[in-house]
């Protein structure tokens, strides 16, 4: 990955500083998320979509859901699929090109959160057995970075899916005919992710890009609608200490909690 | 990966399918200085892991835009053979070996000096000649040993082990069975003079009792393999001294 | 203050040696109060400093180190040279030609050419720039014979041994000249490809033994009976 513009040096003082005795540049409180502005169903084309904003970070999602085949050890489950593109408009630091690490391990995050809750009933997406499946594609792309892109990205994704309809259809002799009319995709959790910056030895939710430039190191932690952890991540060249690890669990729990509520109305 | 049908490999009295105890590890056997041409080298095999991991640098990074002007740059590639594993893997990179690069890339960064060395490059290569679960915690305790091979200061040596869930149980060290039937997989690297975690990951379902509880396990389990890579990196100056001293 | 090893014990890195007023010498690093081990070694301490002999580390260079190097690259100002570092080392064409010269009349390769062995001597070095070099001052300049011999440099001060001990007794037992570089390189020439083989031999003994006691006994030794081993096989022959 490019490297980032070189955040100033004094900014970057000022920043930890304020960590330490609490506070952010921004104004707001070590476990506050930036503001959620969240809009559903904008994009015709795709079964599902959804437009995040968390602050000035911007992530679109889109889902498609076709017909493949299943896994050969799960032949009665549809197929989930999730993809994330850093498209080069959303930051001086993206170039053009195949997927790189970062894309590549900010999908695989989103992907481990829903499919280890078991979001989506898989077993509902059958066909055929062992034949025909249905599959279901979430896009990641992110449109704007200015910090934690997978919190943004899981949200946006979990809202894309609850924004997804599946067109009905029958099956006449092995071959599938479309009839009128919707269904929604059907989703049984919602996992929800919470990244945590090291700054200073203290722990912030939600890091903004700058706060991301001075951080040592991050970990997300994914919660399910039940307070289960269903996936986690630590990123970044530093560690955690096994205390911190246990703080932001129980931190979490609460997070999920509010932006869950943001995620899921009704 | 979808997870395959789950066959029973814990019985009643909690005895798994290779006879071990939930808490114990598989046994480990690992050598260091295995390969001529690189700077630091070593070798694991664990259970039915059988792993390489090789270390070239501090040297002039290549290309030279890449050079980092206050630090060494560490770079890490983790690959599968295309025979290490059951149905043959395709050669090309596959999105989890460039995950797990970049993973297990930071789990050995925190224990390297880096600012030592600026405008170098350390390349870390880990080849998995076989595979059977938890090869990335294998593929790190035994990368942190080839940069100890290769004389490259370290503030800690960097240990991994996995701990999960398991058919209702907490258990240490998981097959590839048991990961792909159980409930939950938690892979921790550690440096243990430190009480640093630089890996932490996670997927499966646990509440955070659970979760707690599998985290120490994992922490015991490395702190197993830390004596173990301690000794092998002395046991050749040892064996040297024990002949010759008489 | 606690110092938790004995002197000359093997330690790896992350050992935690000493907690106090210590100085961290080679090879550890201090966080807050505790010096830990970098490198795996030999400890050792004397009263204010704890530090580790490493028995296995590349060579940094220093400035006022003799190192023999190999010539890479020829460039228009001078040339590149492979000194077994992290870093490439640069020699200055300025520093070979007593005149000013000009790049397209001057045949730099003629003098050094890539593939080239010289021993130099390191007169710049800082984090910032590639290690500079001389070949100004006498016994400096082309190897022009002889076997190189690659050792872990920090073994190197075990090879001159207390006060040249050990070099002095390998030189006059094989009768070998013996250039030492700094960076782990060593050129023996000698009269006889079986004088220089023992050379070999008994570096590459010292290396595998280095951090044992009785050393240079063990090795004067060796070279003695391989002596004798040699001369009755050419009696019976």
């Amino acid at each position: 990955m490019s490297s980032l513009p070189m955040i100033v040096r004094v900014k970057q003082k000022r920043i930890a500083e304020l960590i330490s005795s609490g506070m952010r540049l921004d104004g707001r409180g070590l476990t506050d998320y930036r503001e959620v502005k969240l809009e559903v169903g904008l994009i015709e084309r795709a079964e599902g979509s959804a437009r995040m904003r968390l602050g000035k970070t911007e992530v679109m999602v889109g889902t498609k859901i076709e017909v493949g085949q299943p896994f050969p050890d799960v032949p009665n489950e549809g197929v989930l699929t999730v993809n994330a593109e850093l498209v080069p408009l959303a930051s001086p630091s993206f170039e053009p090109g195949p997927p790189d690490e970062n894309s590549i391990e900010l999908a695989r995050i989103v992907d481990r959160g829903i499919r280890e809750s078991k979001a989506i009933e898989l077993e509902k997406l059958c066909i055929e057995p062992g034949k025909k499946v249905f599959v279901v594609f979430i896009d990641i792309y992110v449109l704007n970075h200015d910090g934690n892109l997978i919190d943004a990205s899981a949200m946006a994704a979990l809202a894309a899916l609850l924004n997804t309809k599946m067109f009905n259809y029958e099956v006449e002799s092995g071959e599938i005919k479309v009839k009128p009319g919707y269904t929604p995709l059907p989703i049984r959790n919602f996992p929800i992710a919470v990244t945590f910056a090291k700054i200073n030895d203290k722990l912030v939710v939600d890091p903004w890009l700058e706060e991301e430039q001075v951080m040592e190191t991050r970990l997300t932690i994914t919660m399910d609608k039940d307070g289960k952890i269903c996936a986690m991540q630590k990123g970044g060249h530093g560690y955690f200490t096994l205390q911190q690890v246990l703080e932001a669990v129980k931190i979490a729990r609460e997070k999920t909690e509010e932006l869950r509520k943001l995620v899921v109305k009704g | 990966m979808p997870k395959r049908k789950p066959e029973k490999s814990i019985d009643e009295n909690d005895v798994r399918i290779d006879g071990r105890k939930l808490n114990e590890l598989r046994p480990v056997k690992i050598e260091v200085g295995v390969l001529g041409n690189a700077d630091g080298s070593a070798y694991i095999e664990q259970g039915k892991n059988k792993i390489l991991a090789a270390v070239y640098g501090p040297k002039e990074v290549h290309p030279r835009h890449l050079a980092l002007p206050d630090r060494a740059l560490l770079r890490c590639r983790y690959h599968m053979a295309p025979f290490s594993v059951e149905e043959r893997k395709s050669p090309a990179p596959s999105r989890r070996e460039v995950e797990l690069s970049k993973v297990i890339r930071e789990a050995l960064e925190p224990s390297v000096f880096v600012e030592y060395y600026p405008q170098t490059s350390v390349d870390i290569f880990i080849e998995v000649l076989q595979a059977d679960g938890g090869t990335r915690c294998a593929g790190i305790t035994v990368a942190s040993l080839a940069l100890a091979d290769a004389g490259i200061p370290m503030r800690d040596l960097v240990v991994a082990c996995a701990a999960g869930k398991a058919e209702g149980r907490l258990l240490v060290d998981l097959t590839d069975l048991e990961d792909k039937g159980g409930e939950a997989d938690v892979p921790l690297a550690l440096m243990p003079n430190l009480n640093a975690i630089t890996l932490l990951q996670m997927d499966g379902g646990l509440t955070i009792d659970e979760f707690e509880k599998v985290v120490n396990l994992a922490i015991d389990g490395c702190r197993s393999l830390y004596s173990i890579q301690k000794e092998t990196l002395k046991s050749k100056y040892i064996a040297v001294k024990e002949a010759v001293e008489e | 203050m606690s110092l938790f090893y004995e002197r000359k014990q093997l330690v790896t890195p992350g050992d935690l040696l000493a907690e106090g007023d210590y100085i961290a010498g080679e090879n550890t690093y201090r966080d807050n109060n505790k010096i830990y081990a970098s490198r795996v070694g030999l400890v050792d301490y004397d009263a204010r400093k704890v530090h580790v002999v490493a028995l296995k580390a590349f060579y940094v260079p220093s400035v006022g180190d003799t190192v023999i190097g190999k010539i890479v690259e020829v460039g228009t100002g001078g040339w590149t040279v492979d000194i077994n570092a992290p870093y490439l080392a640069m020699l200055r064409a300025s520093d070979v030609l007593d005149r000013p010269f000009k790049p397209q009349t001057s045949d730099l390769p003629s003098i050094f050419d890539v593939g080239d062995l010289i021993i130099a001597k390191i007169v710049a070095y800082d984090r910032t720039r590639d290690p500079l070099l001389t070949v100004r001052e006498p016994g400096l300049g082309k190897i022009m014979r002889g076997q190189l011999v690659k050792i872990t440099p920090t073994k190197i001060p075990r090879v001159i041994g207390r006060s040249g001990s050990m070099i002095s007794m390998i030189k006059k037992e094989t009768a070998c000249q013996i250039t030492i570089g700094q960076n782990g390189l060593i050129l023996i020439s000698g009269k006889t490809p079986e004088d220089e083989r023992l050379a070999v031999m008994a570096l590459h003994k010292i290396e595998e033994e280095s951090h044992t006691s009785g050393l240079t006994d063990r090795v004067t030794e060796m070279i003695k009976k391989e002596k004798e081993g040699v001369e009755h096989a050419q009696k019976e022959a």
